[in-house]
């Protein structure tokens, strides 16, 4: 299937995933997964990564492939609320399970407040972490917000955080960014931080 | 014309799409049918192929294909990537893997694995059993090899050696001296959108290509050598990069083996490189050891200028990495030596890595910069000040524009660098040493060639087409700016095509080259667009332009209009109507001109900057924290504020990264690289970093387009010299190993 | 990754049935470590029993006043469990110092005990390795040794045990308590893991047909003054060159109670006996800290790139110490 470059660069192209297998295959395990609120139904190898279903069985490209080791949070999504390393999981371990992808937060004609500011504060360049990073830093807004410690935390007594820059830059440390746009994003969540305590 | 756009802190173009996940990045083309391939690495550094198992890979569930020298479909040579080429390949040696059974280095693909899913695939690529012959010890040190260094023919496509005045006499003369030697280790680019292709075939001649590249014309070029087809039946798209910081300039082998793939099996087939991989079969910034000797009078000024030293290139590869270039261009002496030595390692073919050159030159000379101004009690910027050139110290040509001063007094009063006491050891906090440290960015401000098609609608709408590169660099906003400030026309309007051969061709998108290449394609093909309209105008009497000349109108309010008749003029959809056209457009190439070739040779393009930086060392453990960078950078005219100071940001942080934690090491034992992984390569985290300060004084070149300089690379450049100077400055330790890690400070 | 049968286990007894009838089963909980190195084939089971569905993610005070962590309590969890940061500090920084937020928040505090060594040369399958493949030899003593270990090494290998937490759990007299089929016992958390001796294949002393449920902290009122001080090459997400954990009650001037615990030294947490000993009842002063640090390390063996750990630790320690001593003061 050819693409033209103006379709690429729209993002307008089709989902894409790969096709189930035609024939019922023993090694294949029927999975359903629950995303951005969709039920998927697949047959899966039980050794596909929750990262490989979603990027090459469904399609769903948003979350990405860095390390393929938990090393650099690109694949960070959450499940049932919480972040975690999609490489680093099955995805059959998570059935029944609520898992959020970037595909799930806003579209760009209606952005979630932390897309909007990333773009503000240019809290990427190339973008290829930038879901990972935007995906963290949802639930790490969740996290400060329960009250949750981090190693930058003085006291670890008091359940309330005072998210100072150190605190931001302690709780995103799983996410690489190479192009080194970790400013724009500090600032980006500092930004969202303000405006939800402002609520 | 009008200033509206350019300059502006315009939010990227594809901004929208990136933070939705909506940009597909080269491995997320959904071509259907795609097969996965995965490499097989040798486990040896240097011999032959004896053998190989292929049984149990080829018998695994979905295995399509496993391609080893002896089965694989033989490639023709490939020329080198050689920067003195028009148009170079981007191949990055002349060695074909699997076309022999010779392997080059520890890591180098020795088979591919084809099969339906990727967990197949990486499976079988793992019971792939290949035996070896070692031939001879492997030479895998650079200090080892160093007694059979040689004077390489060319540092890029300059002279390897620079002999001006005699450098050794009047050092030895000199009243104040150092004379130290300063190593650099190997560095991995690490890009987080690992390399990755995607290749298919149609019929029997037409190749597409997806590929994570900043070098589309000179993959496209490769692979027409590799399998024989005439450029125009190869198409290769790279829209989105995920980073690429130099090592995607090159095709490694991976590319033409995916195409060759894909041919075998007769489907799409995908390699994404696994981040071990990425160690292996991507070349790394070369290890260097450079010496640096300088002399002085009483008063600082440099009598004598030594910079001399020896980095690695692979058997199958020469790239001398031109670490002596600042020496070249920086700072005033009668009496300058530079020499430039290579050793052959059996190594995977070194690269550029960003900042090439002058990011490990600037570690070496700008720490020698410091130890000089020590030795003659000398504040290091007063230094430096006094050692300005009135013009190019080796090429004897004024420079464009050269604004070093004014960077060092601005980044002195934002920094406060007056308040420091220059004594090593004389501040701490708790147990917390803390120091300052200074010094010089530099890095050249080139040109390459680039193609620009524009086309105008009638409803005002521009595209832009050109086969330049995004790879975060920010290109698809700032020229999106240029055009619609050329044409008069709000941003909105303009829409930038680039990362596909089927557009103009533009270069490679590295050396900080693009912004200003492509910005003057983009400003000359506006120029012939806005005079065919113009032409169109003229012919008619009722058109307000009836009696125009070009140099009379600007264009603004979406047409062209005079320059002191606020009002008269005509709108690009009236003189389209006009005619009956719907459209219009022009093409331009880059450098178009005499002037401008001329120009390269009369003047020495470069940019600057001043770099200051606190570091915290703790006393005890030896850790060291950078809490504060102030940078001001001096290239040219900033399109956009908001994306060049991202590349600021992210160069800084590059340079504090190879500064104090990256290094790829290396096994003497085998080439095995043992810290292949980002757990143990450790790239910069969003911790240790501090709120980094960056200025650029945006001051036009007045000979460049735009009055630009490219903005990726400067900001690398001296910040690793920068904190080697505080960390001295903070505990009286003088580290000249990067990176500065514990240990060296315990 | 070998392909595998996967087993969802619906409670202990299954999954321990599941485990007992196949020697090559593995059992996953958060997985970070181990899908890591299957993918790299050093693991290579093949049948993989999930444990994530049984009932032991609790954590709950004890009657005695300590603490029990559920085996399959998440680290972030654990770290952020109020008692745990009121009553073990060392414990919340060990396990907030580890890896990253989205790792912790798979990985649970079995699975931390039980991961592997990050030795460069046990991950990578070409590589000679004596704990991967016995008697095959160790590539790291002749290699690249700079995250590897100085104390309790053997000739057979020097690799480091990474675990952050379970440092702390070392400093805190944990027991770990184990579920077979003959019923429930507990392994006191220094028995747990191994020097490597000549089987460094063996980690732990846990058998295949064992599951870990719980990990026990006793009542230790004074580890509310306790700290973990990691040292490393990155600030953050980085395994530990070094590392303290340090418990320490000063009172009339005097250590009444000290508990020490170094990471990224040895094959295992390794708990500073001969430090404590020194320290114990003396007067908290820079001399005797530096005194029972140089007790400690004074088996240590250094090798080409990591003999540096061997002043740093001892510095480690002392500012460890002297950290805990000023708050005391404070």
């Amino acid at each position: 299937m050819s693409f033209s470059i103006e379709q690429i660069l729209r993002g307008d192209l089709p989902r894409g995933g790969q096709s189930p297998p035609a024939a019922a295959d023993p090694g294949l395990l029927p999975v359903s997964l629950r995303i951005n609120g969709h039920d998927y139904h697949l047959q899966l190898e039980s050794r596909v990564s929750l990262l490989d279903a979603l990027r090459e069985f469904i399609g769903l490209t948003g979350t990405k492939k860095g390390c393929n080791q938990g090393a650099c949070g690109a694949c960070t999504v959450l499940v049932d609320g919480e972040r975690v390393n999609s490489c680093l999981t099955f995805a059959v371990m998570h059935e029944g399970q609520e898992i959020t992808t970037i595909e799930g937060l806003g579209q760009p004609d209606n952005l979630h407040p932390l897309q909007a500011a990333f773009i503000e504060h240019d809290g990427f360049q190339c973008g290829y972490c930038t879901p990972g990073q935007i995906c963290s830093a949802l639930a790490m807004l969740k996290e400060v917000a329960q009250g949750d410690a981090s190693l930058a935390t003085s006291d670890l007594t008091k359940a309330e955080v005072d998210l100072t820059d150190e605190e931001i830059r302690e709780r995103m440390s799983g996410n690489i960014c190479r192009c080194g746009a970790y400013l724009g994003i500090v600032d980006s969540i500092r930004d969202v931080y303000e405006q939800q305590k402002g609520q | 014309m009008k200033t509206k756009e350019v300059g502006r802190p315009l939010d990227r173009v594809d901004g929208c799409l990136k933070v939705t996940g909506q940009a597909r990045y080269t491995a997320e083309i959904p071509v259907g049918q795609v097969a996965y391939g995965v490499l097989v690495r040798s486990t040896i550094a240097k011999g032959r192929i004896v053998a190989y198992d292929t049984k149990a890979a080829e018998q695994a569930p979905g295995v399509l294909a496993v391609i080893t020298h002896e089965n694989a479909p033989k490639r023709h040579p490939t020329k080198e990537f050689d920067p003195s080429d028009k148009e170079p390949s981007a191949s990055p040696t002349t060695l074909l893997v699997l076309n022999t059974d010779e392997v080059s280095w520890h890591g180098q693909p020795v088979a591919v694995v084809v099969a339906e899913t990727l967990d197949q695939a990486e499976h079988a690529a793992a019971l792939v059993r290949v035996s070896y012959a070692e031939a001879e010890p492997a030479r895998l040190s650079l200090v080892a090899e160093k007694p059979r260094a040689f004077v390489p023919e060319k540092v890029l496509n300059e002279k390897p050696e620079v002999k001006q005045g005699n450098a050794e006499e009047a050092l030895a003369a000199a009243p104040f001296k150092i004379d130290y030697t300063y190593t650099t280790p190997p560095y991995s680019h690490n890009a987080i959108e690992a390399h990755n292709t995607l290749a298919y075939w149609e019929g029997e001649d037409q190749l597409i290509v997806y590929d994570s590249t900043q070098y589309i014309f000179g993959v496209r070029k490769m692979l027409s050598e590799m399998f024989a087809l005439s450029e125009e039946n190869v198409r290769v798209v790279s829209a989105f990069v995920g980073g690429a910081f130099g090592s995607k300039g090159r095709a490694w082998p991976h590319v033409g083996l995916t195409a060759m793939a894909a041919k075998v099996v007769g489907r799409p087939v995908k390699v994404d490189l696994p981040r071990k991989d990425m160690f292996y079969m991507v070349g790394p910034r070369t290890p260097s050891e450079q010496r640096v000797a300088l002399g002085a009078d009483a008063e600082g000024r440099l009598q004598a200028v030594i910079h001399t030293g020896t980095t690695a290139s692979s058997t199958s590869n020469t790239f001398a990495e031109h670490f002596s270039f600042v020496t070249r261009h920086l700072y005033a002496s009668a009496n300058i030596l530079i020499q430039q030595k290579l050793v052959r390692l059996d190594m995977v073919p070194n690269t550029f890595m960003r900042a090439p050159g002058e990011g490990i030159g600037t570690f070496a000379l700008e720490s020698a910069m410091d130890e000089l101004a020590y030795a003659l009690r000398l504040d290091p910027i007063e230094l430096r000040l006094r050692n300005e050139p009135g013009k190019d110290p080796t090429m004897h040509v004024p420079f464009s524009s050269r604004h070093l001063k004014e960077c060092f007094a601005q980044g002195a009063e934002k920094f406060g660098w007056n308040q420091r006491n220059p004594e090593p050891r004389s501040q701490r906090e708790g147990p917390w040493l803390i120091g300052q440290g200074v010094a010089s960015a530099f890095y050249p401000a080139n040109k390459r060639s680039a193609e620009v098609k524009v086309h105008i609608s009638i409803d005002d709408t521009v595209v832009l087409q050109s086969a330049t590169h995004e790879m975060g660099t920010g290109t698809a906003t700032v020229q999106a700016q240029n055009a619609a400030d050329q044409l008069g026309l709000p941003v909105g309007k303009v829409r930038f095509e680039y990362g596909d051969s089927l557009l103009p061709k533009a270069n490679g998108s590295f050396g900080s080259t693009t912004t200003i290449t492509v910005g003057g394609a983009v400003e000359l093909a506006c120029e012939d667009l806005k005079r065919q309209l113009l032409r169109l105008a003229v012919k008619h009497p009722s058109s307000p332009l009836h009696e125009a000349s070009y140099d009379d109108l600007e264009a603004r309010d979406n047409g062209l209009f005079y320059k002191d008749h606020p009002t008269q003029g005509e709108t690009y959809a009236a003189i389209l109507a006009r005619e009956g056209k719907d459209s219009l457009e022009a093409q331009a190439s880059f450098p178009a001109f005499l002037k401008e070739k001329l120009e390269e040779m009369a003047y020495s393009f470069h940019s600057f900057g001043a770099q200051f930086c606190e570091v915290r060392v703790h006393e005890d453990t030896g850790e060291v924290l950078v809490s504060r960078w102030v940078g001001v950078y001096d290239c040219g005219t900033i399109l956009n504020e908001k994306t060049a100071r991202s590349q600021f940001l992210g160069s800084v942080t590059m340079g504090i990264g190879m500064a104090l934690w990256e290094e790829t090491k290396w096994d003497l034992r085998d080439g095995r690289i043992p810290n292949s992984s980002l757990s143990e390569y450790h790239v910069p985290v969003a911790v240790g970093l501090p709120r980094i300060e960056v200025h650029a004084l945006s001051i036009p070149d007045p000979h460049t387009p735009l009055g630009a300089h490219g903005a990726g690379e400067i900001a690398v450049t001296g910040a690793a010299a920068a904190i080697a100077n505080a960390v001295y400055h903070a505990t009286g330790k003088r580290i000249r190993n990067l990176p500065i890690t514990p240990d060296k400070l315990l | 990754m070998r392909a595998f049968t996967y087993t969802r286990a619906a409670d202990t007894s299954a999954a321990l049935g599941a485990a007992i009838q196949n020697p090559e089963a593995k059992f996953i909980g958060g997985g970070t470590n181990l899908v890591d190195l299957m993918r790299e084939e050093v693991e290579r089971p093949n049948e993989v029993i999930d444990i994530n569905r049984l009932p032991l993610s609790q954590i709950e005070e004890l009657p005695d006043g300590g603490l029990r962590l559920g085996a399959l309590a998440r680290n972030s969890h654990t770290a952020n469990h109020l008692l745990v940061r009121q009553r073990y500090p060392v414990l919340t920084q060990a396990i907030l110092s580890a890896a990253s937020p989205q790792l912790r928040n798979l990985a649970t505090n079995a699975g931390n005990l039980l991961q592997r060594t990050r030795c460069y040369y046990f991950y990578d399958i070409t590589a000679p390795c004596n704990k991967r493949q016995p008697g095959s030899g160790c590539a790291a003593i002749g290699g690249f040794n700079r995250i590897h270990a100085i104390l309790g090494t053997s000739e057979q290998c020097i690799a480091t045990h990474p675990s952050d937490m379970a440092v702390a759990l070392a400093a805190l007299d944990a027991t770990v308590q184990v579920q077979s089929a003959n019923g429930q016992h507990s392994i006191p958390i220094e028995a747990f893991h191994r020097l490597p001796g000549d089987t460094p294949e063996q980690d732990t002393n846990l058998g295949h047909d064992e599951l870990i449920t719980a990990i026990d902290l006793p009542a230790t009122p004074f580890a509310t003054s306790s700290l973990y001080l990691k040292v490393r090459d990155r600030p953050s997400f980085a395994f530990a060159l070094v590392s303290v954990a340090a418990v320490l009650k000063v009172a009339d001037s005097q250590i009444k109670n000290v508990r020490l615990a170094l990471g990224g030294v040895a094959h295992k947490p390794w708990r500073a006996h001969a430090a404590e000993e020194i320290l114990t009842g003396a007067q908290p002063t820079a001399e005797i800290f530096r005194r029972a640090a140089e007790a400690e390390l004074q088996a240590a063996i250094g090798y080409e790139h990591n003999a540096f750990k061997i002043e740093l630790a001892k510095r480690t320690i002392v500012r460890a110490l002297t950290t805990l001593t000023e708050r005391h003061l404070a």
